[in-house]
């Protein structure tokens, strides 16, 4: 028996620089696009809806001007704002130095910077919830230890002027070990050759720091700030654990006054929230992004 | 052909669909039973509702050996209401769940997720005050767990015996005695806790000063409700705003009001470090937990006004059990609503946990022997001055109300500025529920 039709061609012609079929992204497409794509532009309509059990209303720009008029998402905004600049500053400051120091030659090096890895592992509500026993005014470790040496501390988290500067902090403790991290990275990275030529001039410690260590350090800091600004604006956890958005609104950021008219029932009005919040990290990181990237590339 | 082992492609087609139906699944329901003998009750996580609800299922089970009841614990507060919501929302309830009556079941929008009890012939026994405060239209919806509750200062006899004092009946003569024990040293005369999960009880200076609001304005629930009527412009209602003010700036607070809990709160009571705490007196239940001999060491009054011939006092109506539509299983839910609702149900709170205030169903005898403060709230419901906090009489509540009180007792904001921005935060509510008149 033969056969009468040429068989079809079965190879299609391939992009050569691609190497697998396109559908090998449809499991990560599948989950990615139900669990971010999908709710992402559901709470884009929702945004404009009142939501409550019985269904959706669309009602236009409301919630915004609502979530506008809510007289302390003000005070919110200006938190969130030192919040992220405040945490994202300490990081890189502390974690350069951190860095530096910890690529020297120390005893017990790796041990240390370890130590230093260490709160960033642990849980953030944990870190939360055990720094709220420790800061306690009255009972807590930090107020006592003070007062053994005569110091009457501050009431850290419910003094309004104090709380979010408390919250920071912890933030700022749990978080420097990444930062220190990808500059011990960027550390490494610099060729040693820049060194030995340095000291062939007679360079001074701070000499190789401030021409050599820290303009190479550029990518590294780069990452730092994008990374950390980017958490510090959403951040919620931490604060959530500690003082929930407390005493009173003082220390709520725009990421807690979205939770807060969550748990009131206020779905639609959340919903604007977290469009207005993804919006404000939107414009404010993509230039940032962009002006940190290119400074790279002139280099 | 086919018996070919699976191609990569295949392979892969099949690991997306199973990871499509996990995906599926994991949006479906786990909460409800299906007859087989389990009843499932979602509740709140204080030590009161816990205690009461043992008992209510300890004696079910005794009575229905082959059936079981298991309770499930959820947060309180804010967290509480939203998980409540979730669930009734998604359909994942269990068979039924414990939640409060008044204007958070409101919230609940309870003519679409709950089953209408009206018809039930156990519910000829619940008290016609209680079912007003479970009603939405002609549906009645729950069956009361509990006691009636008062809102009013607890305080240590103790202290007003030492000093001398007698129950006051004006804001003024509470204030006095406030004065009289800072003066004494060694006590705070008023506690406030607005520690970690508290801040709700930073709200009883202005939610249980509802009867001195009505005393004064008879028609404040149904203008406030009609957004005629606000905090800000209604003296008498944003009294309980500048109370608190007051006793703020008096210095008449705890020192660490700030961080003390709720339950650190009572034990000062008890302890007679803090002489008066604004609280409901279902606190009691609470305090008898940790130590049961201490509720005898407490008074109650009904927080004071401006009229000592008109001293009354707020009353709020216990939390009542909820069958969720969802419910496969109704009949056996049923079964144990109608043993709650009956003298059996109620004798068997009586055995294991201290009569608080009177039950809400019929034929249901508190004891003769009742702690100090327990006969002392009996005699606010005997001289009939009582009135039901806010929440029974409107639907609009503001979420946002325990911060702005922990504000205006810490010396944050004014309590003027306080009453205008819980104004606010109430228009978003009513608007939520769809309200005529925002």
């Amino acid at each position: 028996m033969t056969t009468t039709a040429p068989p079809a061609p079965r190879q299609r012609r391939r992009d050569p620089r691609r190497h697998y079929p396109m559908w090998f992204y449809l499991p990560a497409g599948v989950v990615y696009g139900t669990l971010f794509i999908v709710p992402t532009i559901a709470s884009f309509y929702f945004a404009f809806t009142r939501w409550n059990m019985t269904g959706a209303e669309f009602i236009g720009l409301e919630n915004f001007a609502l979530f506008f008029s809510e007289p302390y998402l003000f005070q919110g905004l200006v938190n969130t704002f030192v919040y992220g600049v405040l945490t994202s500053g300490l990081k890189v400051v502390l974690g350069l130095l951190l860095a530096v120091f910890l690529t020297s030659q120390i005893i017990a090096r790796g041990y240390l910077r370890s130590v230093v890895f260490f709160p960033t592992l642990v849980s953030v509500v944990g870190v939360g919830i055990t720094f709220t026993v420790l800061m306690d005014p009255e009972e807590g470790l930090i107020n006592r230890a003070l007062a053994a040496v005569g110091i009457a501390g501050p009431g850290w988290l419910t003094d309004p002027d104090l709380a979010l500067f408390s919250v920071a902090l912890v933030d700022v403790w749990k978080g420097v070990g990444l930062a220190t991290l990808i500059y011990i990275a960027g550390v490494v990275a610099i060729p040693q050759e820049y060194f030995e030529a340095a000291r062939v001039d007679g360079a001074t410690a701070f000499q190789n720091l401030r021409y050599i260590t820290l303009p190479l350090l550029r990518p590294a800091t780069a990452t730092v700030i994008v990374l950390s600004l980017i958490g510090g604006l959403r951040s919620f956890d931490l604060i959530w654990a500690m003082t929930q958005g407390g005493p009173g609104f003082t220390s709520d950021v725009v990421a807690s006054v979205i939770f807060k008219q969550y748990q009131a029932g206020f779905w639609g009005l959340s919903s604007a929230g977290n469009v207005v919040l993804f919006l404000l990290v939107a414009a404010l990181m993509v230039p940032l992004y962009w002006k940190l990237n290119r400074k790279e590339v002139e280099q | 052909m086919f018996s070919k082992p699976s191609t990569p492609r295949r392979a892969a087609a099949t690991a997306t669909a199973v990871l499509t139906a996990g995906l599926a699944l994991t949006g479906c329901s786990t909460g409800g039973d299906d007859g087989d003998g389990t009843l499932n009750i979602l509740m709140d996580n204080s030590e009161a509702t816990g205690r009461l609800m043992q008992a209510l299922a300890d004696a079910y089970m005794e009575a229905n050996p082959d059936v079981k009841v298991e309770l499930e614990i959820r947060p309180g507060g804010s967290e509480g209401d939203n998980i409540v919501k979730t669930r009734l929302q998604t359909g994942d309830m269990p068979d039924l769940f414990f939640y409060n009556s008044g204007s958070l079941l409101q919230a609940l929008a309870p003519g679409q997720t709950l089953v209408d009890l009206a018809g039930e012939p156990y519910m000829d026994v619940v008290t016609d005050t209680f079912k007003e405060g479970v009603s939405a239209g002609d549906a009645v919806y729950g069956v009361p767990v509990g006691h009636a509750i008062g809102g009013g200062v607890l305080y240590n006899l103790a202290a007003y015996e030492e000093l001398g004092l007698e129950v006051p009946t004006t804001w003024d003569a509470f204030m006095a005695n406030n004065r009289a024990i800072l003066d004494a040293g060694g006590a705070a005369p008023v506690i406030q806790t607005y520690g970690t999960e508290s801040a709700w009880t930073s709200q009883l200076f202005v939610l249980a000063d509802n009867y001195n609001v009505l005393a004064a304005e008879p028609d404040w629930a149904e203008e406030f409700t009609a957004n005629e009527a606000h905090f800000a412009d209604t003296p008498a209602a944003a009294a309980g705003f500048e109370h608190l003010q007051e006793v703020g700036e008096a210095g008449f607070l705890n020192e660490d009001f700030a961080s003390l809990t709720y339950n650190e709160g009572l034990a000062a009571l008890v302890a007679g470090e803090g002489v008066h705490y604004p609280m409901l007196t279902n606190a009691l239940t609470e305090i008898e937990a940790t130590d049961p001999e201490a509720v005898d060491d407490l008074g109650f009054f009904a927080l004071p006004g401006t009229d000592a011939a008109n001293h009354g006092m707020t009353t709020w109506l216990p939390g009542a059990l909820y069958l969720p539509q969802s419910t496969e299983d109704q009949d056996s839910a049923k079964d144990f609503l109608a043993f709650v609702a009956s003298t059996e149900g109620c004798d068997a709170q009586t055995a294991d946990v201290s009569v608080i205030g009177p039950y809400f169903i019929e034929g249901c005898a508190v004891p003769e022997d009742v702690p100090p403060a327990v006969a002392q709230l009996q005699s606010y419901f005997d001289a009939g001055l009582t009135a039901p906090a806010l929440e029974f009489l409107s639907p609009v509540k503001g979420p946002a109300l325990e911060q702005i009180t922990v504000e205006v007792g810490s010396g944050i904001r004014t309590a003027d500025d306080a009453a205008s921005l819980y104004d606010e935060d109430v228009k978003k509510q009513a608007q939520q529920l769809g309200l005529e008149g925002w």
